[in-house]
């Protein structure tokens, strides 16, 4: 059947034989966008963290029939080099990443709680951002959370890490 | 120390540059080995310490580096980049020997047909270490060489020329590097420059921001399940649930049917499916009647029991003095034993490979910390020559140990070449936690004897394991009957006090029916979670400070002066109190692993039977630092990696099969179980680098239950530490 979906405000209308297909693998093997990443295809680990009209959706557990005539954002859509979104800014100020594998889903993760909570609290952090990675890089995670809420609302901005 | 006969063998004259294989971080390497036999040190110090020797290829610069035409240089690592932060070392490293701005270079993953291939793999906490002769010899040879080119095309003497980021002038006139080596076809490589001196390095011991940061900031397609290539299809590959599953045919006819299958393909050690898409194919393969063989329905108690002390067979790692006759009295021994559970690595990048098979040629884009191991064993299986075989190293999502073989891209190449297309075939995340190569578990038996003074008149630690090294296709098949015991297995597990008179260490080595094998840091977690929770148990006893109580133990070497100064350097940074201030207690421990030595304080509270760490004070001497941001963000990483493991991580057996499949059930720490605050020192008590990304995983465990202890007066002795359930002393 045809679906029409909208990803990082482009418009595309796909082929697909079953409905039911996680979003994930539309976004990654049909629209070729590979910065959402699978890691546990049940909805355990958010590697494959998307936005949904500006929700925060664990894609690979996410029927793409859903996703048709909604604002669908992924890392690529968030921001680039040239415009990186303030959470992209601040993880690049923390120098966050390490392997970098489940980078994508928590700055999307985080993107989405900003719009919700402008200043999170370290409790409202622990609560919300509930990822898994591996390098466990959540120490500079919940420093890069910070600057990205101080980068949203100017608010001073916490020294940095890598200085 | 360590001579490599690969290496030493190879003199020729550009000998030069295969000298720089060889480091000098003998100091601390832990001595009284019993292995005396020459093949019995140069495999346990290719694996075990810190100089471990790059084995790859150090004699022809022009395989590492390329220019291009707007000037950048393309540095082709033979290390794999999985997060440890190796990639921008290298290119640090690089840089200040060729004379270019950081800017200016790019890292890639060499491949395996581009030549430069490590013999070995990237692993050991050896990546920076092994390369730090060879690679700045190899920048300052190739600079020269580029310069020598300028030379002529400028027509000056090549000391009459200056270069400042990769910009040669000298004569009135500048060219820049691309301009100079463009046309060369025969390069000359002189003898090795001399090294510029420390001082003079602008990017070697500065925290620049990693190489790799904007491509994992923007979500850039640079992993292995990210490639692609054209007409690709998908392939899903049976894998079995229960241990010691064998293969021995499949009913394939429900499979056949079902939407998107493009081929099902049976062979005679597994069965797999080819589709249009990873659902179908996947799909396709969970229709397959797999018939497996299994021998028994294992369960954690028989794991248990298979792991205890003295079941297993007995090696003696580590003597010095009388320790048996010491400790031959019951009555005046103090024992106590201590467990750890089945580890996962649990790396978010599940494994898979990406195979293109056309004819002769075969190409394999994979996550691997093994590029040369994977190429021959795919050249193996479809009998073709090595050359034809080019093996295409990703950035790893996630490496810990579990890429030290893939044998799965062998599947896929066999896949591939089924179907006469591209072939990308994945795990799912229950076949990724059902056929890991698990952290094995441990059992461990203290022994102490003390003298009338409080000090330790004598100490053994026995330490039984599953294998680590034993079994890998990395470690030569030589070592295991020269070696005995494993030597993955003992890693942090001998005695680092030196100056007790009588100590041992033995190693129960335990053949389990699963695949267990390198877990980021080997036997460093659990061993130094026994030796250490023990060490703080005799220091309670005999009522002395726990870091006092290390100090009076340490011997007044090279070795010992570092360990102590670790030591001496957390306590200062964390104010170390015994005493319980505001529902918290700290704790201490401290380990050397390789030639690193860390230690650690932690500060932990307990709400509702739950351990909370609060703040971890880390003192290092990594030697060397050539990147201090990456540094400080191994130990943080491997700080709540260790956390995680300590508190949180156990793989059960339950009816024949590993569980649990998936996050969640498979507890680990999350944002919410990570210590707010982590202070990192950073000491330097050797001229050269040393192990960085394992290290800090030593002392974490210890150090958490010995602050339980203080709060609780309760002795957690058996990983994950849980007040529950736990032997209460």
């Amino acid at each position: 059947m045809t679906l029409a979906l909208t990803v990082n405000s482009t418009s595309h209308t796909i082929e697909i034989a079953d409905e039911n297909t996680p979003l994930l693998w539309v976004i990654r093997d049909m629209l070729e966008l590979k910065g959402t990443k699978f890691g546990c295809g049940k909805a355990a680990c958010g590697a494959c963290t998307v936005h949904v009209d500006g929700e925060a959706v664990r894609s690979c557990s996410y029927a793409v029939k859903f996703a048709e005539g909604k604002q669908i954002t992924t890392i690529e859509g968030l921001g680039d080099e040239k415009n990186p979104h303030p959470v992209q800014q601040a993880w690049i100020e923390e120098v966050v990443p390490q392997c970098g594998y489940c980078q994508p889903g928590f700055m999307m993760a985080t993107a989405a709680l900003l719009e919700k909570v402008s200043s999170p609290t370290d409790d409202d952090i622990d609560k919300n951002i509930i990822n898994v990675c591996r390098c466990a890089t959540y120490y500079r995670m919940r420093k890069a959370i910070h600057r990205a809420a101080a980068l949203m609302s100017s608010l001073p901005l916490p020294e940095s890490q890598n200085t | 120390m360590n001579q490599d006969k690969k290496n030493t063998k190879k003199v020729s004259r550009r000998s030069f540059l295969v000298r720089g294989g060889l480091g000098t971080a003998g100091v601390l390497a832990l001595g009284t080995y019993l292995f005396r036999n020459p093949i019995r040190r140069v495999v346990a110090g290719a694996i075990n310490t810190a100089d471990a020797p790059f084995s790859g290829n150090t004699d022809t610069p022009i395989v590492w580096f390329e220019v291009t035409t707007d000037n950048y240089i393309v540095l082709h690592s033979p290390k794999v980049e999985m997060g440890q932060g190796t990639f921008t070392g290298l290119a640090q490293m690089a840089a200040d020997e060729l004379e270019v701005s950081m800017t200016q270079m790019r890292v890639v993953h060499a491949n395996s047909a581009s030549g430069n291939v490590d013999g070995f793999a990237t692993g050991g906490s050896t990546s920076i270490s092994s390369l730090w002769m060879p690679l700045r010899e190899l920048a300052a040879t190739m600079r020269e060489m580029i310069s020598s080119e300028a030379a002529k095309k400028l027509n000056v003497n090549t000391s009459d020329l200056s270069i400042t980021d990769g910009v040669i002038t000298g004569g009135g006139k500048s060219m820049t590097y691309a301009e100079a080596v463009m046309g060369v076809k025969d390069w000359k490589v002189p003898d090795t420059p001399k090294l510029k001196s420390l001082s003079d390095y602008k990017f070697i011991g500065k925290p620049i921001a990693r190489v790799d940061l904007n491509d994992k900031v923007f979500g850039a397609p640079i992993f292995g399940m990210d490639a692609t290539l054209p007409d690709m299809l998908y392939g899903a590959v049976a894998r079995p649930s229960l241990i010691g599953a064998k293969y021995i045919d499949a009913n394939t006819s429900k499979a056949e049917n079902m939407p998107g299958v493009v081929k099902i393909i049976k062979e005679k050690d597994f069965v797999g499916v080819v589709a249009n898409s990873y659902i179908e194919a996947h799909n396709a393969k969970d229709a397959i009647e797999v018939e497996w063989e299994t021998d028994k329905n294992w369960s954690t108690a028989d794991i248990r029991a298979m792991v205890e002390v003295g079941k297993g067979k007995a090696y003696v790692i580590q003597k010095e003095g009388h320790p048996d006759e010491s400790l031959e009295d019951p009555t005046e021994t103090i024992i106590s034993e201590y467990w750890s559970p089945i580890g996962a690595h649990a790396q978010l990048e599940p494994n898979g490979a990406l195979a293109s098979v056309e004819g002769e040629r075969v190409t394999v884009m994979i996550s691997t910390q093994v590029v040369g191991l994977t190429r021959d064993e795919i050249a193996k299986r479809l009998d073709l020559d090595k050359n034809e075989v080019n093996v295409v190293p990703t950035f790893l999502g996630g490496g810990f140990g579990r890429r030290l073989h893939t044998p799965n891209a062998v599947q896929a190449a066999v896949l591939s070449k089924a179907v006469g297309k591209p072939v990308k075939c994945f795990f799912t995340r229950k076949e990724e936690f059902q056929n890991d190569t698990f952290r094995p578990p441990t059992h461990h038996v203290l022994k102490a004897k003390l003298k009338i003074d409080g000090t330790i008149e004598a100490l053994e630690h026995n330490v039984s394991s599953g294998d680590v090294a034993f079994g890998s296709p990395i470690v030569p098949r030589i070592a295991e009957p020269v070696l005995g015991a494993d030597l993955g297995a003992w890693r942090g597990g001998m005695i680092q006090y030196g100056a007790i008179a009588n100590y041992q260490a033995i190693s129960w080595r335990v053949k389990l029916p699963f695949a267990t094998s390198w877990w980021r840091s080997l036997g460093l977690l659990a061993n130094t979670f026994a030796i250490e929770s023990f060490m703080d148990e005799l220091a309670v006893k005999t009522n002395r400070n726990p870091a006092e109580f290390r100090l009076a133990h340490i011997q007044d070497d090279g070795r010992g002066k570092r360990l102590k100064s670790v030591i001496e350097a957390v306590v200062e940074k964390s104010g170390y109190s015994d005493e319980v201030i505001n529902g918290k207690a700290m704790g201490f421990a401290v380990s050397t692993d390789t030639n690193t030595p860390c230690a650690q304080v932690v500060e932990v509270s307990i709400h509702e039977a739950e351990i909370k760490v609060h703040k971890v004070t880390c003192a290092m001497d990594p030697g060397l630092v050539v990147n201090p941001d990456q540094v400080r963000a191994q130990c943080e990483g491997a700080i709540i990696m260790g956390i995680s493991a300590v508190l949180y991580e156990k793989m059960e057996v339950v009816d024949g099969a590993l569980t649990p499949t998936i996050y969640g059930p498979y507890q680990m720490a999350l944002m919410k179980h990570a210590p707010k605050e982590i202070d990192v020192v950073l000491l330097q008590g050797a001229e050269v680098p040393g192990a960085v990304g394992e290290p800090p995983l030593g002392p974490i465990g210890a150090a958490i239950a010995n602050a339980v202890f203080r709060l609780t007066g309760k002795r957690l002795r058996e990983m994950p530490l849980n007040l529950d359930k736990n032997i209460v002393s």
